[in-house]
């Protein structure tokens, strides 16, 4: 029997997910074993062509990571789709978008005269060149893909059949749904209903944490370099901003064991659409004020609120980018 | 009483979601008194002005509300003793966001409206519909490429 297919490929991201693929360790020899790796740029050496001249559906599963921010990544997500059996977004950022998807804050012309105009470490002469789709030279045309104005998450441009969410996914996570896969391929198993969020539990980053919890009533934000968090207690009940109430679980609650506050990696948890939306609810129970003014002098500490309760999962979100309502 | 219209005919379309134990009554009371309110106010009954989760409001806009309007119990009048405490930091919270977003805050509007007062709730119906027409309708920009 031929080996099943294997194809990895990453979009706008920033090589973590493929870190933490090798971060399964010895694993990663039962995977070379299992499959027939077929597409890999990050590890190996392929060209595009070579997707482009295999069958439709040739591909057993394709870890798609990265969001879709250019012309390239969306023919590469709609040709992996084309000729995969199972597409699956691989990590925060095919899933919701992740950090890339911050730039959904600015527009296109915004980036663009911060990199190539204004940014200090531009030398002078090169202030001002920006980056074409086309170029003429002597020897030909040469191209770029096109730069997009809103970053987009894999399932915005095409149908997608599994998410594994995380920034990374926790290797441990991977590992399992890896060997959970060669048994179903092997076992002729049934697979989970599509849409399923493999490698991740149901319920919130909260579920996990180890710390103790009181009855919240929050005076004041902290940002963490303001204050030494106590390590056995609740990181919300002192004030600092803890994404856990609206964040999946699944990661092991790395962070707030490490005195750090969820940062909500693993995007919202199950029948959430929108996790900024679903923390604003979870604070606004805890907060302690009742007048306009009150609350908004407790909520100005938090800076940033999108980039903070939106970090992973803005390009997601239902509003998923700045919007032009102020010019009327 | 307020039936004229704007020059431009733009008619927008508020989701209003109101509390089963004022508001809504407060709506109701204006019906059965005949009391004209705006008809541009879709209302969404909800038990609570607890209830509505931020999300609610964020889905309206994406389906094309130009407004949304909350509207529940007075203070100590809630019949679940403290829900509206928790809408009223809800929706500050909201419009600190709206504002990064680049929504105009005044889409959204919190008011406070007993069973009785169904002159406030008509009142309240056009002074928000009139406000939303200064402000035209909302474009969002979801899913464009390139």
């Amino acid at each position: 029997m031929a080996k099943p297919k294997l194809a990895l490929y990453w979009a706008a991201s920033c090589g973590g997910c493929e870190i933490t693929i090798l971060d399964i360790e010895e694993k990663i020899l039962d995977v070379a074993e299992f499959f027939d790796i077929v597409f890999w740029p990050c590890a190996m050496d392929f060209k595009y062509s070579d997707i482009e001249s295999m069958d439709d559906n040739s591909i057993d599963i394709t870890l798609f990571n990265g969001a879709i921010r250019n012309d390239e990544n969306e023919h590469i997500a709609k040709l992996l789709r084309r000729k995969s059996k199972l597409l699956i977004a691989f990590g925060s950022c095919a899933s919701e978008g992740c950090i890339p998807g911050l730039a959904n804050l600015f527009t296109k012309e915004d980036i663009f005269d911060f990199v190539y105009k204004e940014s200090p470490s531009l030398e002078d002469e090169s202030k001002g060149i920006f980056p074409v789709t086309s170029t003429q030279q002597a020897e030909g045309e040469t191209t770029l893909p096109k730069f997009w104005n809103t970053v987009h998450t894999l399932d915005q441009i095409v149908d997608v059949d599994y998410y594994i969410p995380g920034c990374p996914p926790q290797s441990f996570q991977v590992a399992a749904v890896i060997l959970a896969v060669i048994d179903v391929l092997k076992t002729g198993k049934e697979l989970p209903p599509k849409g399923s969020v493999l490698g991740t539990d149901s319920k919130t980053c909260c579920d996990e944490c180890p710390r103790i919890r009181k009855e919240k009533k929050i005076k004041e934000f902290f940002r963490p370099h303001e204050i030494i968090p106590k390590e056995d207690e609740c990181l919300l009940d002192q004030g600092i901003l803890c994404m856990g109430p609206a964040t999946r679980s699944g990661c092991g609650a790395l962070c707030v064991k490490a005195n750090v506050p969820c940062r909500g990696c693993y995007g919202p948890p199950p029948n959430v659409k929108d996790q900024g939306a679903k923390m604003i609810s979870a604070l606004s129970s805890v907060i302690d004020a009742t007048t306009p003014e009150e609350i908004r002098k407790i909520l100005d500490k938090i800076a940033d609120p999108i980039g903070t309760l939106y970090r992973f999962s803005l390009a997601a979100s239902l509003l998923q980018r700045k919007q032009n309502d102020m010019i009327n | 009483m307020n039936t004229e219209h704007n020059t431009n005919g733009f008619e927008p379309k508020i989701v209003g979601f109101l509390c089963n134990w004022c508001a809504y009554s407060g709506a109701d009371l204006a019906g059965v008194s005949r009391i004209q309110s705006s008809p541009n106010i879709r209302i969404i009954r909800t038990m609570c002005s607890g209830r509505v989760d931020p999300s609610f409001i964020l889905e309206a806009f994406k389906r094309g509300a130009d407004g949304v309007l909350v509207a529940g119990c007075h203070f100590g009048d809630c019949h679940y003793l403290e829900g509206n405490f928790k809408t009223i930091r809800r929706i500050e919270f909201l419009k600190m966001l709206l504002n990064q977003f680049g929504i105009n805050e005044k889409r959204v509007r919190l008011e406070w409206i007993s069973a009785s007062e169904a002159e406030k709730y008509a009142k309240v119906s056009f002074e928000f519909t009139e406000e939303i027409k200064k402000l035209g309708p909302l474009k969002l920009f979801r899913n464009e490429r390139g």
